[in-house]
């Protein structure tokens, strides 16, 4: 194992992080806080609790879940796209580095700024609304584990883009519909029964509700169902990345 | 010794159906400078690719220090440093980040006096805080050239690295090279100006079409190939070649006022002192004379158009 070379791309990227903690940090936190005035304060005054959760808290972990997916996708993808689209990337490729060694690294950095920022909201969050943990090591299983599979699925948009169109054509045309069809704001059980039906075809539905239930032990599907699944999606990425380093495709093609 | 480059039967076809390589063999041996020469799109930096680790291979097989590049990839890519051809930077990063990070990819622990000494031979040192967008052309290009030395590879691939640099960088970039050289390193350059390859290659390789037209050590694919050329000016025009010279094949030129002699320096008689003895028992008088050997542009040329 080149453990020097994964310290090498993990604190390289980080540097990227440091370097644009403006934009990385600061607009997440004012986008929640945004989100808590308008959901939490003015319409969520007039909204009744949901299954006994004040309606600030318990959009608290969407919140979360919206931005984590968001920006793991981002950073995961823009890592790799970046030195493709620049060039640079012939550097990592002519390294004695594997391709695990590549994902630990540039994953790696891209889900540990997820969880940066997802924790930030989780702060800003509790400034708003009080909330608490029922189950802290469920809340963090989720939360780290959907933060390193959708990194990987992020790295794997920045392989397959082969410019920024495509690059962006995920993160902003399919993430934001899962998220908030996904009972960010609401719980499914609000909706008709057939769009329930259809809700519980989208997979971000389980990770969020997973999510809530380690906050308030209240679920719209039992956290088993969406533990299997964000395990699920975390074995298709691997699987899928194993195929793009055994064929060497869009990379050594 | 065995060679510290072993390229044999490399094929390389792209998913367009290019084939870029057709059965390449090649031996570069431990501390030699070769130049590779070939017009664009011939394969250069594909086989050069392919050695790195960038692009895989169709067929064929490469050994570099007796490990093979796809199977111990670890063990070869340590013991190379690349400079590509296109200027690729990561524009937001300092030249002092940039390389350190060059020498940790490659799996070598830190060492700051190593990495000054690399930007100090390079003329670098004092933009090591800067931003590599804030620096020119020239000075990018030693940024990738200190980022290939970074972690002190023992054979180094220079992929036109003199391509729009001015002529005092390119001079200071060769004593670079000189130097590199005499610490035993071996180094693969390929470039457009062959009067370069021709002041500071040991060996010179032609590639045209994805295919090695000849490696030759270039002193004597100089005189295999490298004719001389004797060429008299005359005081009043001829309309012929006189008969009693038509056994030296000279060619009449400039409207009959010179007379060009082509002689082989390397063989025993160059056969000029008898040639003019001829010019002046023929009465022909002589204004001027003059000699001209065939460059390496000249040799190049002639290969690659024999190829076609």
């Amino acid at each position: 194992m080149n453990i020097e070379a994964v310290k090498s791309i993990y604190f390289f990227e980080m540097a990227r992080t440091r370097r644009t903690l403006l934009q990385s940090v600061v607009s997440p936190v004012i986008s929640t806080s945004l989100y808590f005035i308008v959901f939490g304060a003015a319409i969520g005054g007039r909204i009744q609790e949901i299954d006994g959760v004040s309606y600030g808290a318990f959009i608290t972990p969407g919140l979360m879940m919206l931005t984590l997916l968001t920006q793991c996708i981002g950073n995961g993808s823009f890592g790799i796209y970046f030195p493709k689209f620049t060039g640079t990337i012939y550097e990592v490729l002519s390294s004695p580095v594997s391709m695990v060694e590549i994902v630990l690294g540039y994953v790696g950095a891209a889900a540990t700024k997820g969880l940066m920022i997802g924790t930030i909201i989780l702060l800003t969050a509790s400034l708003f609304v009080d909330l608490t943990i029922a189950h802290p090591f469920v809340m963090v299983f989720f939360f780290v584990l959907t933060a390193i599979s959708f990194s990987l699925f992020g790295f794997i948009i920045g392989i397959w883009a082969k410019d920024f169109e495509q690059l962006n054509l995920i993160p902003m045309l399919v993430i934001p519909p899962l998220v908030f069809l996904g009972g960010s704001f609401y719980s499914v059980k609000m909706l008709p029964p057939f769009w329930q039906a259809v809700s519980h075809f989208n997979p971000v539905l389980y990770l969020i509700s997973g999510f809530r239930w380690s906050f308030f032990e209240v679920s719209d599907v039992n956290p088993i169902f969406s533990a299997v699944i964000i395990l699920a999606f975390l074995m298709i990425c691997m699987s899928v990345l194993a195929w793009i380093f055994r064929t060497g495709y869009r990379l050594r093609n | 010794m065995a060679p510290i480059v072993s390229v044999s039967n490399l094929s390389k076809t792209y998913a367009s159906g290019f084939k870029a390589l057709k059965g390449v063999s090649l031996d570069i041996e431990e501390g030699e400078i070769l130049a590779l020469l070939g017009p664009n799109g011939a394969g250069k930096t594909t086989l050069i690719s392919i050695i790195c680790g960038i692009v895989n291979p169709s067929g064929g097989t490469v050994m570099v220090g007796g490990h093979d590049v796809v199977r111990d990839f670890r063990e070869t890519r340590a013991m190379i440093g690349l400079v590509p051809q296109e200027l690729t930077t990561d524009a937001f990063e300092t030249v002092w980040n940039t390389v350190t990070f060059s020498r940790g990819l490659h799996g070598r622990k830190p060492n700051p006096d190593h990495i000054e000494k690399v930007l100090k031979d390079l003329s670098l040192w004092d933009k090591k805080d800067n931003m590599l967008r804030e620096l020119s052309g020239g000075m990018k290009r030693r940024v990738l050239i200190a980022k290939a030395l970074s972690h002190e590879p023992r054979v180094l691939f220079l992929d036109e690295p003199t391509a729009g640099v001015d002529v005092n960088l390119r001079k200071s970039m060769w004593d670079v090279v000189e130097r590199l050289r005499a610490s035993g390193v071996t180094i693969i350059l390929t470039t457009h100006y062959i009067e370069e390859a021709e002041e500071i290659a040991d060996r010179i390789g032609v590639i045209n079409g994805g295919e090695i037209l000849l490696v030759e050590d270039k002193a004597a694919l100089m005189s295999k190939l490298g004719r001389k050329q004797l060429r008299v000016d005359l005081a009043h025009p001829l309309d012929d070649v006189p008969d009693v010279l038509s056994s030296y094949n000279l060619t009449l030129e400039g409207d009959g006022h010179c007379l060009i002699y082509d002689y082989d320096t390397s063989a025993e008689r160059t056969g000029i002192t008898t040639l003019l003895a001829a010019l002046a028992e023929a009465g022909i008088r002589l204004k001027d004379i003059s000699t001209r050997q065939s460059s390496l542009e000249d040799i190049f040329v002639e290969i690659v158009g024999a190829g076609r």
